[in-house]
């Protein structure tokens, strides 16, 4: 198989990553390369095998519902590109 | 004292012959001499180095030291390190200052007491096998400056192989430590998954990835090992086990040792010169008690496929958090949110970064799902059974670690898939979760050369009993590049 370049653009956006044409037709070239890699694995036949999601197949973990962190929003937001009266700032999006 | 052991080390400072504060100048001052060179490390800040370091005279003064506290060790920039800055190889985290320590920062630095001396290059989010994809450029291999250390841990690599610094983290997702191991005669290990933390340690593929020590001998790794290890509950698929001394067997006889040979990695696309060292380990070690048995792993020709839909798309899910908002780069001019996003991540983002994030964005789409990520899943499955299967015959599978020694800087960077298949005999082990481990065997024009040694999983002190007699026997690990 290999992808066209509507559907590298329509991956890029779904991904929100912004790509030029150019950048797209050179994407292309090596996407095809990698899914040509990874073809090989559609001549196995694996009807029956259970997917393996992880190395331990070990139940999810859960913990007490109660509060085991103390408060560090400034130092969390200490790194934000931008923030005001301990929000993050991002351009409207409800007019 | 640059090439002193961590147990050498251990001793001069216990027994007050250097303090940890000289020993630390003594690194730094090579890192600030070399590094230019080198270009292992992204970070180095000598005063809280420093700092650290005088704390450590002080738990050695009043007796409450441990066995690696004042030692010197650099931090792959993978590994949050509260003020400390940390990039993880790319411009989206070129100003992230860490506020929090991930576990293993907190139990090497709080626990331990080890100093560290900077934070190394690597490729950018680990995604790489020459650390040629790191914002801060290339880093340049001790061996032949001409040459890539490999990667991703290429700085964490090529510190410890210029003695930069004695030891290194670093992470391993499809070979991240071991290859960088091999092309640096290093002695790397990446334990089974679950039994480092990974809290903290920036994430790429979250079911395969796992920290691990890098240093100059087996010896310094159980060493190092000891301090990493140990159930967390900040993550989620850190596994709850009774914590273990790593260096208890490392003088064992190897009698008795069976090491299987799989076919799958002594066929053709391996370098004739490593080939022939690797064979010439084999042999080494049958004169040091061990038989060979024939295996097979007769779907290890998957794994390189497999790995390129299951970790894009975990990375492509882990790296959705980047996006100008809490943390990170944020593009200087955008219109509406979601051209903040796009062009944050546009511009954030390296070409081999993004092509990871497109190949897991489509796997993950609607339609391909099913014949991509949960078929790439059931293949995992196959390849793991196959390891079961081969360590019932044997109790540690050795072969080369990579196909090819150390190659030039830009040889293989055009071409993504050349690139990945430098990873064709390490790939597997991440898969099945197993823990494995590169130790230099040997040189090829004048070029280090690595064995690998697979074990079953919670076989990380086997592995180091193993490696360590052969460097008892052997000195390719004490071989040092000429670099001054």
């Amino acid at each position: 198989m290999s992808l066209t370049l509507e559907q590298v653009k329509r991956i890029a956006h779904l991904a929100r990553i912004e790509t030029s044409d150019a950048e797209a037709l050179t994407t292309q070239g090596h996407l095809n390369g990698i899914f040509q890699l990874i073809e090989q694995m559609q001549a196995v036949d694996t009807r029956g095998v259970e997917p393996m999601a992880h190395a331990q197949d070990v139940g999810q973990r859960l913990r007490r519902d109660e509060v085991t962190e103390g408060d560090r929003r400034a130092a969390y937001q200490a790194v934000a590109p931008e923030i005001e009266a301990g929000l993050y700032l991002v351009p409207k999006v409800i007019e | 004292m640059i090439n002193a052991s961590l147990k050498e080390l251990s001793q001069a400072l216990l027994g007050k012959k250097i303090s940890s504060v000289e020993l630390a100048t003594l690194f730094l001052d090579r890192i600030e001499r070399l590094n230019p060179v080198i270009n292992a490390f992204v970070t180095v800040d000598r005063e809280k180095s420093l700092a650290m370091a005088a704390a450590a005279d002080a738990r050695i003064a009043t007796g409450t030291a441990g066995p690696l506290t004042g030692i010197p060790i650099a931090q792959k920039d993978i590994f949050c390190a509260e003020g400390w800055r940390t990039t993880c190889g790319s411009k989206m985290l070129a100003n992230f200052v860490s506020p929090y320590d991930a576990t293993v920062i907190r139990k090497m630095h709080a626990e331990a007491g080890l100093v560290s001396l900077g934070k190394t290059n690597m490729d950018e989010f680990a995604m790489g096998s020459s650390n040629e994809t790191s914002f801060f450029g290339p880093v340049r291999n001790p061996w032949d400056t001409e040459r890539v250390p490999g990667g991703s841990s290429g700085g964490s690599a090529a510190a410890v192989a210029a003695r930069l610094v004695p030891a290194a983290t670093g992470t391993d997702t499809g070979g991240s430590i071991r290859q960088p191991a091999a092309l640096c005669n290093l002695t790397g290990l990446k334990p089974t998954y679950g039994v480092v933390s990974r809290y903290g340690m920036i994430a790429f593929a979250s079911s395969l990835d796992q920290g691990g020590p890098m240093a100059a001998s087996a010896e310094d790794c159980a060493l190092l090992l000891n301090t990493m290890t140990g159930f967390d509950e900040r993550d989620s698929t850190s596994l709850e086990r009774p914590v273990e001394d790593y260096s208890r067997d490392l003088d064992k006889p190897l009698d008795g040792l069976r090491i299987g040979l799989p076919r799958e990695f002594f066929g053709e696309g391996c370098d004739a010169g490593v080939m022939a060292a690797v064979r010439a380990a084999i042999a080494e070690y049958e004169k040091l008690g061990a038989t060979t048995v024939e295996v097979s792993l007769p779907n290890s020709h998957l794994s390189v496929p497999a790995y390129y839909v299951i970790a894009p798309a975990e990375a492509s899910s882990n790296l959705s958090r980047f996006d100008g908002v809490r943390y990170g780069y944020r593009a200087p001019d955008y219109g509406n949110l979601d051209d903040m996003y796009m062009k944050s991540r546009a511009q954030g983002f390296g070409a081999e970064v993004k092509r990871r994030i497109l190949i897991g964005a489509y796997v993950l789409s609607h339609g391909y799902y099913d014949a991509y990520y949960l078929q790439a899943q059931r293949i995992r499955r196959l390849i793991a059974n196959d390891f079961a299967e081969a360590f019932r015959h044997c109790d540690v599978i050795m072969g080369p670690t990579s196909p090819s020694t150390a190659f030039r800087l830009g040889e293989k960077a055009a071409d993504p898939v050349q690139m990945y298949l430098s990873d064709i005999y390490t790939i597997a082990v991440n898969l099945a979760g197993l823990p494995g481990m590169s130790i230099p065997c040997g040189f090829v024009g004048g070029l280090p050369v690595g064995l690998q040694m697979i074990g079953n999983y919670f076989a990380e002190g086997r592995l180091l009993n193993v490696a360590h007699r052969y460097q008892q026997a052997t000195d390719w690990h004490r071989r040092r590049a000429a670099i001054e």
